[in-house]
């Protein structure tokens, strides 16, 4: 342990990503830029996420990192080992024993409390990037509230699919005033963005921080005639016959079989040990027996 | 009358060099002024000053706003300046390419002014947008196309489409036939003066071709190295050149 600071950060680096932090959390959506450290991990597997969840971190939490939604893959395994390496933390595969999540692409289906911090990997943070190459410009556009654009993106969408087509990272108004990118979440989660927890969002690669504090209000852009819809796949889940949680589709054989199972371990396997059991489920003590 | 437009000894500088300099002139409501000069005479920096996207040096620029009055433009906010270039102004490009969105369909270009100032309703914006590229001669089957698949005049007219479609009182153009071959850009002429008298709009309109002003320009208002050298009616200034300059001018236009 004593080889590493206190969640390997150094102490004027995580005050400083405090103060990012605290700046975006008093201007709801706002994009803080900061001083993104190299960190032992490549870019895009988190390095903004595990920066902010470094400086969030104290000895007394408890630590949880889902990779869409689940506990177990390579991605969230190596984050969570990194910080019971270097912070000693206790870590959990619990939703509801969890202090701090860091997640990437979903939101726990168990709704979270107060006292909860949810901290997301971020990739893009700019909604605008893609309509407006100009950082000088979109910065601009924010500041002025220039945001007849975002609307452009979805009529195209609707121009040239029939329906809005953006499926993930669905573009939200932040307490009527800022336009923010929920990081590539399904747009199934846009819904749970008011919550009772902390929202803090950081982008590594772009060196930017943004947060939502409790409660915001985040509302999904759409048309009065296009609504917003937060779909899923309409099927149960195979394993625990959950209707109301987000799906992965999962391709079995090369016959086309496909399987539909929750893209939230914790949730399914918590379901599966209450008894509520899908078709081709079965009670996870049997599955580690 | 208030005019609607009245600029009052503007200057722009580029370091020692005059952009433009002492420029003066009322614009009222209805009327449309062209500005005529041989290249490097600081008409697009005139222009650009006016249309807010350039700051001038010195001078001011009232504008006669619907809502509260007269107002400077060069001192305002960039946001309420923002707000009136959506609302009740327009700027036409002589390229069209700076003034679309060359990846978004010919619906989403003209909707995008009446989504910026608050249109959220997918059907209406689609209903506007189709009538006014029927206003501007484009086939309703192009609508979903982008404008890289259009044609030269197709895509300016795109542009003024885009521009005309929430309404404005003010219009400013640079050079909007320029680029634009002969019988293209007499269509385009005569689709602007159309459109212009039928809104009852205002224009400024900077260009080098004296046909263009001949057709459109109520008034006329030559430039040199900066500086207004005579302004006027257009007839009476093309027809009886006062300025050895515009003498030059008038003159240089091929006869065919």
């Amino acid at each position: 342990m004593s080889d590493y600071n206190f969640a390997y950060l150094d102490e004027q680096t995580k005050r400083m990503i405090r103060r990012a932090l605290l700046k975006a959390l008093a201007i709801p959506g706002y994009q803080v830029p900061f001083a993104s450290r190299e960190m032992p991990m490549p870019y895009g597997w988190g390095t903004g996420g595990v920066q902010v969840s470094a400086a969030t971190l104290t000895p007394e939490d408890t630590f949880k990192v889902i990779d869409q939604g689940a506990d177990d893959t390579t991605n969230a395994i190596s984050i969570r080992k990194f910080f019971e390496k270097t912070a000693n933390v206790g870590t959990s595969e619990k939703t509801e024993e969890a202090t701090i999540i860091q997640t990437r692409h979903r939101i726990p289906e168990t709704e979270l409390q107060e006292g909860q911090i949810l901290v997301y990997q971020v990739p893009i943070p700019e909604p605008l990037r893609f309509l407006e190459p100009r950082e000088t410009e979109t910065r601009r556009m924010h500041a002025l509230e220039d945001y007849g654009l975002m609307h452009v993106k979805l009529y195209e969408d609707i121009a040239r699919h029939g329906a809005i087509a953006t499926a993930y990272a669905y573009p939200v108004m932040v307490q009527d005033r800022y336009v923010m990118d929920p990081s590539p979440i399904p747009k199934f989660d846009n819904p749970k963005m008011e919550m009772a927890a902390i929202q803090l969002f950081g982008a590594g690669r772009e060196q930017r921080i943004y947060a939502l504090p409790p409660y915001t209000k985040v509302v999904s852009l759409d048309f009065e005639d296009h609504p917003f819809d937060p779909s899923k796949a309409e099927h149960p889940c195979a394993l625990c016959g959950a209707e109301d949680s987000y799906l992965d589709e999962v391709i079995t054989d090369d016959q086309g079989t496909r399987m539909y199972v929750c893209s939230d371990t914790d949730y399914c396997e918590s379901r599966r040990a209450t008894g509520h059991i899908g078709t081709e489920g079965t009670q996870p003590e049997e599955v580690f027996a | 009358m208030t005019p609607l437009l009245s600029v009052k000894n503007i200057e722009k500088r580029y370091g020692a060099r005059i952009g433009c300099t002492g420029v003066n002139f009322d614009l009222f409501p209805g009327e449309v002024m062209g500005i005529v000069g041989e290249s490097g005479s600081g008409k697009s920096t005139l222009l650009n000053c006016l249309a807010g996207h350039l700051a001038p040096d010195q001078g001011s620029v009232t504008y006669d706003r619907t809502s509260t009055g007269p107002v400077d433009t060069v001192t305002m906010a960039e946001a309420e300046r923002r707000m009136l270039s959506r609302t009740e102004w327009a700027f036409v490009h002589q390229n069209p390419r700076d003034g679309l969105r060359m990846g978004v369909s010919a619906g989403g270009n003209v909707g995008e002014r009446l989504m910026a100032v608050g249109a959220r309703h997918y059907g209406n914006i689609r209903e506007t947008s189709t009538d006014w590229l029927g206003r501007v001669e484009i086939a309703d089957s192009r609508i979903d196309d982008r404008p890289s698949a259009f044609s030269g005049g197709m895509q300016q007219r795109l542009q003024i489409a885009r521009n005309l479609v929430t309404g404005p009182r003010l219009v400013f153009m640079d050079e909007p036939t320029g680029g634009l071959d002969v019988s293209v850009q007499a269509r385009l002429l005569d689709l602007l003066r159309g459109l212009v008298r039928e809104m009852g709009l205002s224009a400024i309109i900077v260009t080098h071709d004296l046909a263009v002003v001949r057709l459109l320009a109520d008034r006329l208002m030559v430039m040199k190295d900066g500086n207004v050298i005579e302004q006027g009616l257009t007839d009476q200034v093309l027809d009886d050149p006062q300025a050895a300059y515009t003498q030059l001018l008038v003159s240089s236009v091929l006869q065919v």
